[in-house]
């Protein structure tokens, strides 16, 4: 415990630095403190994770039913170490991505909230006490809207910022619900005081319906997910990162935390996270799909894993209902292995496109192209982050895939009636969702790095500096590490299975971790082969192109004479089959004017696809709520000598009502 | 010089004269003799000339801001904006000094029925401090310059300030002095506010102010 709280004060410390210290040494502070305190946090995580127990902190506290209680279980640990893996790469990205596009504006203000967010999920991720919770909850969601804010002088950044400060707060209003009720219910709002058989099954019920929709609006779950998709691309590039890689895990960790804290979870909780699951994973990567802006689509991207991510914890409490070890230890570590394995190809992605914008100028996939040539670097770790989030093997997406798949088909292969609807529903779409994802991902990595430059700025993109590649390449490797390395990495999160089978009233998992064991094992030796037949294609072009002369021509040159960047496909273009298919769901609407005759002169075509969550849900209802309260605008008369009347009136009222 | 009632019902008149004038200068000169006899009212309540250090310095203290500086702000501010008149207040002056023998009235009925924690050193005390109140509150709600507004929120100052003599055990000297400091501040800064206002709107009446206020969409 005290290298993790050692760890945050460095990184608050180096915040705080940062904007008292002349302009030259802002970043410097900052990244020095989140560093060295992120290896801090890691020292601690690390040793959670191992197994050795670390002491819980209980510091008392005024404010009522709050005090200081800190502990690292493994459950926690394994987000701790999503975080301080994440947050030092980022942050070394960041000091070279803030330097050069921000050079003359102060960026002290963004160093001091960076570790104000990254401090907070960490407070968040070990806090032991309902009210401890949400104050690190509140820090942590304020301190991302400062960042999502920063370029507050755009409109657009300004009502993406307004957005999510609405969203987090109404989730975060159904977890004061939560946590007050949960509190009269036990007793305590110590975690470790909580009794789950105090709590009756309808409050239970009711309780975990709170935790859905306020970890939900967090995490992006659909349809809480609007925040999500404007936040996201609004922020500095490695603020993306961290919030898509590791902030909204943060309502995951808190779903999984709240289920441990109530009592045996009926079959239909099971039943509404795999629905969430699949909902959100499907119209994830659908509405990715349709996007042109890079941020924009990455963003859809996280809530398509948030969606796999619940549809593992949905088996996995099916499994847990069921009584069926196997099917509940292989959704949970398929959908806690993916919360670490997310937060690294998803960060590495978001730096990639924070590298594709910075030198190209644009987010606009249609402006981009043949940017691998130029960016050979970001080019090959984007490539590598693209094949991990299609959940494409020998890279790590693949492996929290598979534990899933494993948990569906089993329970598919012994389980009868809802159950096997229930798994075989889960294991179609995740197949679904996989398909979609590489479609999705083809058409991203084609349109930004081959092919043609599409606009003059991104013919003269030039590669990032090292500071910026480098964290790139380390998320690369570390992705392609768990993708081979996958019976160790499952190794080690055993002891949060562990805690979740013992919680969960389930036998010691021993036996299903060597059964899941041995699977990986077989795919860490296919991934090996795969290797191994790629390194012989590689060398046997080598060898057969030895000695002979090798001529480059533009790409979709076709042998036109003069060939133009505007014959490649477009990334709507690529996509458009897919769109048409799923145009019921999308509601994309085209517009523009086809090309006629046989010289034609003008022609244009523009598609757009608004959220139909914020369109049909959110609009109508924050419409109408404006409407209900705008009736109440003759409150307001702008008089000042009228709200002092409602003082005067308000105080006299309690007066007389008091002393009657 | 140092009889309670006297001077309690000298702040009592007060009250009555603010209710009734429409001359702004008189509301600040009737301000500025409420401040002094409240600060007379802090000595008698103390054993007179044999009272402590502290209270002394309490006394001098209020007495010099609330009944010479104070009024010395207000009367440059009046004298910038120009205007002598409250004109067309919300409540006539007549039916405004009916109102306060209503809340006269309420303040001895309230006083009657509000728990005190100790004796009070006069029966009149509480009433009065309740009215002066009342009479504050009421004179904000019913003005419309913006120096009759200041002047309200003195007068209910002086309310709370005289009801916290009634407590027998008085407030410790740095809170009364941060009192003090807080609506000096408070003064000052309204003071420049009626002079801004009455550049921006030539004029002082508070109700232009409806400008500022958000419009329906």
């Amino acid at each position: 415990m005290g290298a993790f709280l050692a760890g945050l004060g460095l990184i608050v410390s180096g915040g705080l630095a940062s904007v008292l210290v002349g302009r030259r040494w802002r970043s410097r502070a900052a990244v020095a403190g989140i560093v060295a305190g992120s290896l801090c946090g890691l020292v601690a995580a690390g040793r959670a994770l191992a197994g050795g127990t670390t002491p819980a902190m209980h510091v008392s506290w005024p404010v009522p039913y709050g005090s200081f209680s800190l502990a690292i279980d493994p459950l926690s640990a394994l987000f701790l170490v999503a975080l301080f893996v994440l947050a030092p790469l980022a942050a070394i990205y960041g000091g070279r991505y803030l330097e050069e596009e921000h050079d003359g504006r102060s960026i002290g203000g963004v160093w001091f909230f960076t570790s104000l967010l990254i401090a907070g999920i960490a407070v968040v991720l070990a806090a032991r006490n309902g009210v401890l919770f949400l104050v690190a909850w509140e820090v942590m969601s304020v301190a991302a809207y400062f960042l999502v804010t920063f370029e507050h002088h755009r409109d657009e950044v300004r009502e993406a910022g307004w957005t999510y400060l609405v969203a987090t707060h109404l989730g975060t209003a159904f977890l004061l619900a939560m946590f007050l009720l949960m509190g009269r219910a036990t007793g305590s709002l110590e975690f470790d005081a909580m009794r789950p058989g105090a709590v009756p099954p309808a409050l239970a019920g009711l309780l975990f319906c709170l935790a859905v929709v306020g970890f939900g609006t967090k995490a992006g779950l659909v349809p809480f997910h609007v925040w999500l998709p404007e936040a996201h691309p609004a922020a500095p590039s490695h603020v993306s990162a961290l919030m898509s890689g590791v902030m909204i895990k943060t309502g995951i960790y808190g779903l999984v935390r709240v289920l441990l804290l109530l009592p045996s979870p009926p079959a239909w909780w099971g039943w509404l996270l795999v629905g969430l699951g699949i909902v959100s994973g499907v119209g994830g990567v659908l509405f990715a799909l349709a996007q042109h802006d890079l941020k924009r689509l990455l963003a859809y991207h996280s809530v398509e894993n948030i969606g796999i991510i619940t549809l593992g914890l949905g088996v996995g409490l099916l499994g847990v209902h069921a009584g069926m070890p196997l099917v509940a230890l292989a959704g949970f570590a398929g959908a806690l292995l993916h919360v670490l394995n997310h937060a690294l190809f998803k960060g590495l992605l978001f730096l990639g496109a924070g590298a594709v914008a910075h030198a190209a100028g644009t987010r606009d996939l249609d402006h981009l192209g043949g940017l691998g040539k130029r960016m050979p670097w970001t080019a090959a770790t984007f490539l590598i982050g693209s094949a991990a989030i299609s959940g494409l093997p020998p890279l790590n997406g693949f492996v929290s895939e598979f534990l899933i798949y494993t948990g569906a088909f089993a329970a598919a292969l012994t389980g009868r009636g809802a159950v096997l609807a229930a798994a075989a529903a889960a294991g179609a779409a995740l197949a679904l969702i996989g398909g979609l994802a590489v479609a999705c991902f083809t058409k991203a990595f084609g349109a930004v790095f081959l092919g043609e430059a599409r606009s003059r700025r991104a013919a003269s993109a030039g590669e990032v500096a090292v500071a910026m590649r480098m964290p790139m390449a380390a998320l690369a490797v570390a992705c392609a590490a768990i993708g081979f390395g996958a019976p160790w990495v499952l190794a080690s999160i055993a002891p949060v299975l562990g805690l979740l089978a013992t919680a969960f009233g389930l036998p010691a998992p021993g036996p299903q971790i060597e059964t899941l064991r041995a699977a990986l094992t077989r795919v860490s030796l296919a991934s090996l082969a795969l290797l191994a037949a790629v390194a012989v294609a590689v060398l046997a072009r080598r060898l057969l192109l030895r000695g002979r002369t090798v001529g480059t021509a533009p790409t979709w040159g076709c042998g036109y004479a003069a060939p133009t960047a505007r014959m490649q496909y477009t990334a709507s273009s690529f996509a458009q089959p897919l769109v048409d298919l799923f145009r019921p769901v999308l509601g994309t609407a085209a517009s523009g004017t086809l090309p006629s005759g046989p010289f034609p002169a003008r022609a244009s075509f523009a598609s757009a696809t608004p959220d139909p969550a914020d369109r049909r849900l959110y609009r109508p209802l924050f419409a109408g709520a404006a409407a209900l309260f705008g009736r109440l605008r003759w409150v307001q008369q702008g008089r000042i000598q009228l709200y002092l009347l409602y003082l005067v009136a308000t105080l006299l009222i309690l007066l007389l009502w008091k002393v009657r | 010089m140092f009889e309670i009632n006297t001077l309690l019902v000298g702040l009592l008149l007060v009250n009555f004269v603010l209710l009734g004038a429409s001359r702004l200068d008189t509301g600040v000169r009737q301000v500025a003799a409420q401040g002094a006899l409240l600060s007379l009212l802090t000595l008698a309540e103390h054993a007179g000339w044999g009272a402590p250090w502290r209270v002394w310095l309490l006394a001098l203290g209020s007495g010099v801001v609330k009944a010479v500086v104070f009024p010395h702000f207000l009367r440059r501010a009046l004298r910038e904006a120009d205007v002598r008149r409250e004109i067309a207040p919300y409540v006539g002056f007549t039916a405004s000094v009916l109102v306060g023998v209503a809340a006269l009235a309420a303040s001895l009925w309230l006083a009657s029925r509000l728990p005190l924690p100790g004796p009070v050193a006069s029966p009149l005390l509480v009433p009065v401090s309740l009215f002066t109140v009342l009479v504050g509150m009421f004179l904000l709600v019913s003005r419309r310059k913006a120096l009759t507004q200041v002047v309200g929120y003195l007068v209910v100052e002086n309310g709370v300030f005289c009801f916290g003599l009634a407590l027998p055990e008085d407030a410790p000297l740095p809170v009364e002095v941060g009192i003090l400091l807080d609506i000096f501040a408070a003064v000052f800064i309204m003071g420049i506010m009626i002079y801004q206002i009455s550049r921006e709107f030539d004029d002082i009446d508070t109700d232009r102010l409806t400008s500022l206020r958000d419009e329906a969409t």
